[in-house]
């Protein structure tokens, strides 16, 4: 590719690259290709995130350095295979390239479900893609690196399930990096029409040690009535800066529900917000962080109830070890005709170590009465009674701290209906602690 | 002085929503007075150094209060976490300073009538509404006034005002003094550090616990209503001390910022307690610094309640220095149309096995809205601190609003902190309860309201709290139907 016939000594995410990223699709809508530039400028005028910032509070500024990375242009040999639990379809990215891609199920297809790589979708159903792409963004605080990514992103998928089709089967996307100094730029939008059921589960992971860059971008939608399950699991390098923006949104009667695990990553930056549109609409907000070494984990999220008769429900668990940091910031905000809102937002901190920092900030904005909000927050070490009882039992100190970890989890895994992805999930967070 | 007059409110204020009948811009009256030290309108160099030479103050303080000038006018509206209704604060047209030089002199027969009124509804006792209405002269409340005294001074306790403070016990309070919240802590700390005037300075001995509350009413100086007061108590190794300071009526608002700054230090094993009753006029922005430092074994407990002004912003704070000190925090709300209660607590944990409370209960009526801010904050190589922190908002209109804003750190695997905030509306079956048993909606909706402080509320002294109740009543009277 030209790109990289051009002997560059600090390979970066300059305006070169960014014109040669753009004439290799031209083939694509053209509407496209101007929402691509227009995000380049974007993403030029925005300034980096300084300490004013409130939704930046507590989070290491001088570490986001996204200078000298690359976009790979050649599939690593090496591809992990997370996807060990029954599935509907799967397309699998390294490096950018699409290595693997099975055939959505002839009855899915002749019902209308689509599940396409982001380039086949924006050739053949541009205006679907159109019609959803960034109309409702997260806005939390990464703007830059939500514009960094409309600019420069070719992979990612989309899935479209008609309505009252469901499905209870996964769809899974991969998303691969390996090589020094390569950055990914994913981009998933799910789309469900009324009443229509399916999950998507994605995963991040580096295939080596390196250097990485990752900024992805979620849109998901769930129409009237629709049920829609989405897991984001992300094991980075331990020396990736990533960032995960999704943007959540639940017509009337739609119920949602998101799992994010962070496992890897140097500084791991993840928004999510819920909009909650349509009366009867839920969102289930769920989350599990294992913060190791000297890693970061920032999250920061909110539920935007609009609509009257709205519920949502939010669950973000972080493990501390070693110096790791996290950060939950949450939000809630119910908005003056959102009356008879139950929402929900909880933060449980479990610090493993002394030199482990949690910050949490869960908020409220309420500006209807009859409603039912809380929050809670919680940052406490493992009960010293439980590691007793199970030690009195036999079982190894270490073991014993690991018990109680799943166990922490446990209530945050039980949320989901798939029990093989369940028990996948776990084997992967399991993994974490292996090393 | 020779020209008394009543002067009706002001527009801003008529324009506040009526509660029960009672114009809550009724306690904005004010009397027409000449003064005899004035600084004028605006802040600069000259406003700071003539304020300074009224006082006859050292150099020190002079120096310190233009150090404090340069900080304010350096540092930038906090607006990028605060209200931009703070952008409507015009300095330059503040009266930094005002003083009669001599103490008025007015009787209780001027004071209208209306205001007597509104005073008998809150119960008020007598010889306080006298000071409340500003007719309290020196002389008139000297023998109450000189019965604390008197008592205190005994133990060795000092209590007087600032300036009498930092001329006359130098070798006591200037060790203290902006210690605690040091100059530039936020702008308002730094405008308090540049014109401050007024304010009570008390230093308890060791061992002497005072057995009355210390009541900011009863120390009379001719800058009662100073908009900049700065108040400094000291308590010594094991010494007690409660402290209140009350503005519990509608209160004189010559002006529209008030900006106080409240130091505490509790030494070894000293405890002190701090309540606050503020009830602002509609139209003053309340802007408030107050933080306290307790060493080994010591104990500080900030008491505050919010009812009136217009935006109040203020987090009353403990610096939890010592081992085994204990910090906590009572906070209550109440927000009505056209206000805005921006208030919270922050708990610094600097010591091992240090203990930190905080209970907020707020209260929205109308479009008022009220937020909890907080921090809690425990770095790191402590051991066993514990935090527990519980908000608590009721919404009384469908158009209330209310935000909670906490921010934790926790560092470390032996500390135990526990957040916990909800916000509900009052409970519909409890008014339709006490309707049944012939209580008006209006009744049984100050019921109810005051159900949910009343936990807070029994923890003030008595008169205190039986004020808050009939003020919470008063403030929910109208919110339905």
């Amino acid at each position: 590719m030209s790109a990289s016939a051009a002997p560059t000594l600090t390979p970066s995410l300059d305006s070169v690259r960014f014109a040669t990223h753009l004439s290799q699709r031209s083939y694509l809508p053209a509407w496209w290709l101007e929402t691509k530039k227009a995000a380049w400028n974007q993403f030029n005028a925005l300034p980096m995130p300084s300490r004013t910032d409130e939704t930046w509070r507590f989070s290491s500024l001088s570490s986001l350095d996204i200078s000298g990375f690359e976009l790979p242009e050649d599939a690593s040999q090496h591809i992990p295979n997370l996807s060990d639990f029954p599935h509907a379809a799967e397309i699998i990215y390294s490096n950018r390239q699409l290595v693997a891609r099975s055939a959505v199920p002839a009855d899915l297809v002749a019902q209308g479900v689509i599940f396409a790589p982001l380039d086949e979708a924006l050739t053949k159903h541009g205006d679907l893609v159109k019609k959803y792409f960034q109309k409702l963004p997260a806005n939390l605080g990464s703007e830059k690196f939500v514009a960094l990514n409309t600019a420069f992103t070719g992979t990612g998928s989309l899935l479209y399930v008609p309505k009252g089709v469901e499905i209870t089967s996964p769809f899974v996307v991969q998303h691969t990096l390996s090589g020094a100094n390569k950055a990914a730029f994913p981009h998933t939008i799910v789309i469900l029409e009324d009443n229509a059921k399916a999950t998507l589960v994605e995963f991040f992971v580096s295939a080596d040690k390196s250097r990485h860059l990752a900024s992805g971008v979620n849109d998901l939608h769930a129409g009237p009535g629709a049920q829609l399950t989405y897991v984001g699991a992300q094991n980075w390098s331990a020396d990736t800066l990533a960032f995960q923006t999704n943007s959540i949104v639940a017509e009337r009667d739609a119920k949602v529900l998101s799992l994010n695990v962070h496992l890897g990553g140097r500084q791991a930056r993840h928004e999510s917000h819920s909009r909650l549109l349509g009366p009867g609409a839920h969102s289930e907000m769920l989350a599990l962080t294992v913060a190791t070494g000297d890693h970061e984990f920032d999250q920061r999220t909110l539920q935007t109830h609009v609509s009257p008769n709205t519920t949502s429900n939010l669950l973000y668990k972080n493990a501390l070890l070693d110096t790791a940091k996290t950060i939950f910031s949450g939000l809630i905000i119910v908005e003056p005709d959102a009356q008879k809102t139950d929402a929900y937002q909880k933060n449980r901190n479990l610090i493993l170590s002394d030199d482990a920092e949690a910050h949490s900030l869960p908020g409220l904005e309420i500006q209807a009465n009859d409603v039912r909000c809380s929050h809670g927050s919680t940052s406490s070490r493992i009960e010293p009674e439980q590691e007793f009882y199970l030690q009195a039992r036999g079982i190894k100190p270490e073991a014993a701290k690991q018990m109680l970890i799943f166990a922490f989890f446990e209530e945050v895994l039980n949320k989901l209906e798939n029990e093989a992805l369940h028990k996948s999930l776990s084997t992967l967070i399991e993994s974490k602690f292996k090393k | 002085m020779s020209d008394t007059t009543t002067l009706p409110p002001t527009d801003e204020t008529t324009d506040v929503n009526p509660v029960g009948g009672i114009d809550q811009a009724v306690g904005d009256f004010q009397y027409k007075v000449d003064y005899e030290f004035d600084a004028g309108t605006g802040l600069s160099e000259e406003t700071v150094r003539y304020i300074s030479s009224v006082k006859k103050e050292a150099p020190w303080i002079l120096e310190f209060r233009l150090k404090a000038l340069k900080t304010f006018l350096d540092k930038p509206m906090p607006t990028h976490w605060a209200t931009t209704d703070l952008n409507n604060i015009d300095f330059s047209k503040i009266r930094y300073y005002l003083s009669q030089g001599q103490k008025p002199k007015r009787t209780w027969d001027e004071v209208p009538d209306d205001i007597k009124k509104t005073f008998e509804r809150l119960g008020i006792p007598e010889q306080e509404r006298k000071f409340l209405a500003g007719v309290e002269a020196q002389f008139d409340s000297e023998a109450a006034y000189s019965n604390i005294k008197d008592i205190v001074s005994k133990q060795g306790v000092i209590f007087c005002n600032s300036t009498e403070a930092l001329r006359e016990h130098p070798e006591i309070f200037k060790k203290f003094f902006g210690k605690v919240i040091p100059t530039g802590d936020n702008k308002f700390s730094a405008l308090n550090s540049a014109v401050f005037s007024g304010g009570s300075f008390i230093y308890v001995p060791p061992g002497v616990k005072v057995a009355q509350p210390l009541q900011a009413y009863f120390r009379i100086n001719a800058e009662n209503f100073g908009q900049f007061e700065r108040t400094l108590i000291i308590a010594d190794e094991g010494s007690e001390v409660v402290y209140m300071e009350g503005c519990t009526a509608p209160k004189f608002s010559t002006s529209t910022l008030h900006s106080a700054v409240v130091e505490l230090v509790a030494l070894k094993g000293a405890k002190i307690q701090y309540i606050t009753v503020q009830n602002w006029a509609n139209n003053v922005f309340n802007l408030v610094t107050k933080r306290g430092v307790a060493h080994e074994d010591a104990e500080i407990k900030w008491i505050d309640c919010n009812i009136g002004s217009r935006l109040t912003m203020k987090y009353p704070g403990v610096v939890l220095k010592g081992k085994r000190a204990r910090g906590e925090v009572i906070s209550i709300a109440l927000a009505n149309d056209g206000q805005h209660q921006d208030t919270g607590a922050k708990m610094i944990h600097a010591a091992d096995d240090t203990t930190s409370v905080i209970v907020a209960k707020s209260i929205s009526v109308g479009q008022g809205r009220s937020t909890y801010r907080g921090q809690v904050h425990i770095p790191k190589h402590l051991k066993g601190c514990k935090n527990n922190t519980e908000c608590d908002a009721l919404l009384i209109n469908s158009n209330s609003r209310t935000d909670t804003y906490p921010a934790i750190t926790v560092r470390g695997d032996t500390h135990s902190v526990q957040h916990e905030a909800s916000v509900s509306k009052v409970n519909e079956e409890q008014i339709f309860y006490m309707q049944q048993r012939g209580l008006t909606e209006a009744q049984a909706m100050s019921l109810a309201v005051n159900g949910f402080v009343n936990d807070l509320v029994r923890q003030f002294p008595m008169e205190y709290s039986v004020e808050l109740k009939r003020l919470i009543d008063l403030e929910m009277e109208g919110s339905v139907g």
